[in-house]
């Protein structure tokens, strides 16, 4: 239940090709997003994920189609990696209705049905009941998908996380709970907020299958990622993963970080997931220097399109400002989920 | 007809929902072996399993947000919660979750969602089990509140719910559950939402729902050979049927709405704005309201009596608003 | 060429004000770096460049404060590329609120009030029967069905016998239906007359305590208390107190006082107080304030016309002194008030300065007759040296 002593390297070329891509596509989409953030185009809050890219990546890549995300507020990570375009989620931060929730959500608030991916929820802890629900219902449908579910440590201090782990532990349900501990709930560190700050203690309390991993360590998520899912869909059983973690940007936009010490954000940014796994990689011989320019070149231009696609975006008609309270008829057709 | 109970109306509903459709399975605390804390659910735990009748730990904030994600994937929840009282400790999940979903998504991700719960004062159950707080929540855009008033709807309006796309709460008055009322058997659906004219009249329009119905009933009927009472029954709160409510005032020119919740602030409050807003012209007196006291229920009865609206209160302000000259 | 704004850093953010600068002009900058803090609302905020470029020029000094989107200093960047600028906050002009009109007081249901413009019926004329005594449909209905029913007087004309209302009639109609009532009274009733001076300077110091401490439109008039002093002492003299009617006199249990008030556009009518010896003095004062209000406008109730048995004309006002009055038949007395003036004084073989008022009483001789009408100016005298009684 400690971190990881020695990084794991990845086996291949090219999952080491697609782990390094999908780093560098968030961090780039996010340096761009607190870009147009700067310039007004994204308002309202936003949370970037800059420095816990590793926990997201290495997570995701251990999914499979048919699972389920639920996420929190700081969700453009997790949409990009389940497979939502850019364009649609930089059209959502501008409001615009080709956005991936018909720009209603804003960054908080991403959702695509088609990728199973349900937000977006910045309520601290509010999906991990909704998690645990859709996995009852993959249970009682007699499936074995698993439902991922990630929050940050601070989720940890609200009773809907200790209902829910209770719940899905009682009822033995498919859930695969993703703590990033970034170390502080917004500026509230984690000892000044918990009695036990082992996470593992607490959720191994629940007879839960619990584990702790390097969150700046793709290889380590994604190996403890596949490890626990395979272990959800042989037993249909809930694992906790603890992925410890950083985020190097201030909690949003508007944050002077007067709660931590610039030094340790120094310290922490030595071990940038990025350059690590990329240093390890071709030490290993799984990737060359070169490939980062052709990978930057790459996602540059994904940013690119992404920025050009919500520039183009519409804006929905005030006319149409009551609709989606109640379900129209269209979605009554479409209700399904899993199936 | 036959005479049978609210509670076995409600009965009915439920394990006719869950023996018509694989998708519906019931969730609460202690609706399994227990049989239900108003002992509606009795006997089937025996006939579904624990699976389709799952008796929840007492975290009503994870087994309704778990009932949501159920909906979220597909299926056809029924949540009991045991009073109202109770639900406040799910409201994020009901606020923040069921009714903001479709919205924040942009109308991809509906909750197909049925909370049942017991809502009301009268049976000596003081200030934490006993209040109305279907007006609170009928404030919230995004979900469905109704108030069935008698066995056709205890027994029908649960179908009606679960048959809609979007998260529906039924309050079943905690006073209605031993009272009989005569099932009409043809019935086999009823609409969910929609107010009933349960007495038609000329002289005053007595506008209320859930069981303060039957109270303002009989009321009309004692004074029916001096004021001639229009009693409709809401049925939905969200959304009200304003097109019953406008065109029953227009007719009587007099409104009284009869509301065990509280007055400030209350669903009262709601309907009389909206007839000032669209009937004033056609008003011959001005909205009265027969309320709950603005006191957290007490325990004992005579003091719970006098804090909710009885059929002396509702006469007597129906007298005092049709004046001296009827 | 591109300009470095004052970021947009969140969605409360409107001004900030630069602390300071980490670069100097010339100095070249990369995507990312931080090149100023800046001080908001929440704290002290290191701002980074999104451009890679040369720094041509400063223009905001540190200790600056800008708002957001104001240039705070030009560059060469590598990429010189065009950027969106923020947009300025929208100015919405708002409305001036038109004035509010001044609300008539008459308590009827909105239903009430608009079938009675539809049937023309007056709403002032009608008795309310809903709840608080307010005007209800069937009330109109019912009025409007008794307006068909009997023809309706417009002219005051019919005071004398069955006074009437509104403000309708022309001043030539009134002039003649007061013409017609005065030549009636001349003819018929034996008039007499009686005169007192009264010293009223406690009356009116007390009066001026009194205004002291309520506020200018409460304010309290000589009349309010002489009414009151008069209702008093026709309690004592029921033989002015009552109508003259099928040749005997008929007394009256209530003290109705009516009141003349001249018309603006001429005209006189006489509505009345009721019950003015048990009103209080700042009541009688407000139902006279208002009495008066709308004998003007044209707006008093029938009842006001009819209900009246004494009538009061003060001309006092009018630089008069003395009143002889004509009664309003079928009453039998009239009680008339000259002005307040300061006058010499004769006490205890002492002359000084007091105000005085001149009352005087014309009442009918074949009810009652000078002793009993001494009696009564004296006792409205007397009851006038006591004020704060009244």
């Amino acid at each position: 239940m400690t971190a990881a002593a020695q990084p794991t390297v990845a086996s291949g070329r090219e999952t080491a090709l697609c782990l390094l891509r999908d780093m560098l596509l968030c961090r780039r989409f996010e340096e761009k997003c607190a870009e147009e953030y700067s310039l007004g185009r994204i308002r309202g809050f936003l949370h970037l994920y800059i420095g816990e890219e590793a926990v997201a990546v290495g997570a995701m890549r251990a999914l499979a189609e048919g699972d389920a995300v639920f996420a929190t507020y700081r969700d453009h990570a997790h949409a990009l990696l389940r497979g939502v375009t850019a364009g649609a989620i930089m059209a959502e931060m501008f409001g615009k209705r080709e956005g991936c929730s018909h720009g209603r959500g804003g960054s908080m608030h991403l959702f695509s049905r088609e990728h199973n991916f349900f937000g977006g929820n910045a309520i601290v802890a509010g999906a991990l009941p909704l998690a645990v629900g859709y996995a009852l219902a993959t249970k009682l449908k007699n499936r074995r998908d698993v439902t991922a579910c990630f929050f940050g440590e601070g989720a940890i201090a609200e009773g809907e996380f200790h209902e829910s782990l209770n719940l899905a532990a009682l009822w033995q349900l498919p859930v695969l709970f993703i703590c990033e501990n970034n170390l502080y709930a917004m500026g509230t560190v984690l000892d000044r907020s918990e009695s036990q700050i082992d996470l593992c203690a607490k959720s191994s309390s629940y007879r839960i299958k619990s584990t702790c991993v390097d969150g700046m360590d793709v290889m380590a998520v994604l190996n403890a990622a596949t490890e626990a899912v395979q272990h959800i869909r042989e037993t249909g059983a809930p694992v906790f993963i603890e992925c410890q973690t950083y985020r190097f940007r201030a909690h949003s936009m508007f944050d002077p970080e007067l709660y931590r010490d610039p030094e340790e954000v120094k310290r922490w940014k030595l071990r940038d997931p990025i350059p690590a796994f990329l240093s390890k990689a071709v030490a290993a011989g799984q990737l060359l220097t070169t490939d980062l320019d052709l990978l930057e070149k790459e996602v540059a231009v994904v940013v690119q399109e992404a920025v050009a696609f919500a520039e183009q975006g519409t804006l929905e008609p005030v006319e149409d400002l009551l609709r989606h309270v109640y379900s129209e008829r269209e979605i009554l057709q479409s209700v399904g989920g899993v199936k | 007809m036959k005479e049978i109970t609210y509670r076995e109306a409600c009965h009915d509903a439920v394990r006719s929902a869950l023996l018509a459709d694989e998708r519906v399975f019931l969730i609460g605390e202690d609706v399994g072996s227990y049989g239900g804390c108003y002992a509606v659910s009795r006997g089937m735990l025996s006939e579904f399993g624990p699976q389709r009748v799952r008796d929840a730990p007492l975290s009503e904030s994870a087994f309704v947000g778990a009932a949501i994600g159920a909906a979220m994937a597909g299926m056809r929840p029924i949540v009991e919660l045991m009073t109202v009282n109770f639900s406040l400790l799910a409201l994020d999940q009901i606020v923040n979750n069921a009714a903001t979903l479709l919205h924040m998504s942009g109308g991809q991700i509906n909750v197909p969602l049925v909370i049942r719960m017991a809502t009301g004062a009268g049976r000596q159950l003081a200030a934490q089990h006993s209040h109305s707080w279907e007006g609170w929540y009928a404030h919230i855009p995004g979900l469905k509140i109704v108030t069935p008033s008698n066995v056709d709807d205890a027994r029908w309006m649960l179908q009606a719910a679960l048959a809609d796309p979007d998260p529906v709460l039924i309050f079943e008055h905690v006073n209605l559950y031993n009272e009989k009322g005569a099932l009409n058997e043809s019935l086999t659906a009823v609409p969910l939402t929609g107010a009933a004219i349960r007495r038609t009249g000329n002289d005053l329009s007595i506008i209320t729902y859930g069981a303060c119905v039957n109270k303002s009933l009989r009321a009309a009927t004692e004074l029916a050979e001096k004021i001639s009472c229009e009693v409709i029954d809401l049925r939905s709160l969200r959304p009200l049927d304003e097109a019953t409510i406008l065109a029953s005032v227009r007719k009587t020119s007099r409104a009284l709405i009869v509301d065990e919740g509280w007055r400030s602030g209350g669903i009262g409050a709601e309907i009389s704005a909206r007839l000032m807003e669209q009937a004033f012209y056609d008003l011959d007196a001005p909205v009265a309201r027969v309320c709950g006291a603005e006191v957290p229920i007490p325990y004992p009865k005579h003091l719970e009596d006098a804090a909710i609206p009885q059929v002396a209160s509702i006469k007597k302000a129906a007298e005092t608003l049709v004046g001296s000259h009827e | 060429m591109s300009d470095f704004l004052m970021p947009m850093l969140g969605a409360d953010m409107e001004k900030g004000t630069l602390v300071k600068w980490f670069i100097t002009p010339g100095a070249h900058v990369n995507r990312g770096d931080v090149v100023a803090d800046v001080e908001t609302d929440k704290g002290v905020i290191a701002v980074e460049i999104w451009q890679s470029g040369d720094i041509e020029q400063i223009l905001v000094e540190p200790g600056q404060e800008v708002a957001v989107g104001t240039v705070l200093a030009k560059m060469r960047s590598v990429a010189d590329k065009e950027r969106p600028s923020v947009p300025g906050p929208k100015i919405i002009e708002q409305p001036m609120p038109s004035e509010a009109e001044i609300p008539q007081r008459v308590h009827a249901s909105p239903l009430a009030k608009r079938i009675a413009e539809d049937l023309g019926v007056d709403l002032i004329k009608i008795k309310g029967t809903g709840p608080n005594g307010a005007i209800t449909r069937a009330d109109v209905e019912g009025a409007a069905k008794r307006l068909k029913e009997i023809p309706q007087p417009t002219v005051i004309a019919e005071a004398v016998a069955a006074p009437v209302t509104t403000g309708v009639a022309s001043s030539d109609q009134m002039r003649r239906a007061v013409a017609a009532a005065m030549v009636r009274s001349k003819r018929d009733i034996p008039h007499y007359y009686l005169q007192t001076d009264v010293n009223v300077q406690k009356l009116m110091s007390w009066l001026t305590e009194e205004n002291r401490r309520i506020p200018v439109t409460e304010r309290i008039l000589a009349i309010a208390p002489i009414m009151k002093a008069i209702a008093l002492g026709l309690r004592e003299s029921p033989e002015f107190n009552g109508f003259y009617k099928d040749g005997a006199f008929q007394p009256q249990s209530d003290i109705n006082l009516g009141m003349i008030i001249s018309l603006r556009g001429g005209g006189l009518v006489a509505p009345g107080i009721t019950a003015v010896d048990v009103a209080s003095v700042p009541e009688i004062m407000s139902r006279l304030r208002d009495l008066i209000e709308r004998g003007r406008r044209g707006k008093l109730r029938s009842s006001e016309i009819t209900s009246p048995t004494v009538t009061i004309s003060s001309l006092g006002e009018q630089g008069v002194d003395v009143v002889y009055g004509v009664i309003y038949p079928p009453q039998v007395a009239l009680v008339g008030l000259g002005g307040i003036r300061e006058r010499p004084w004769a006490d205890s073989g002492m002359v000084g300065a007091a105000h005085q008022l001149t009352i005087t009483v014309s009442a009918d001789h074949r009810v009652s007759d000078g002793h009993l009408g001494s009696r009564l100016l004296n006792r409205i005298s007397e009851l006038l040296q006591n004020p704060e009684a009244l």
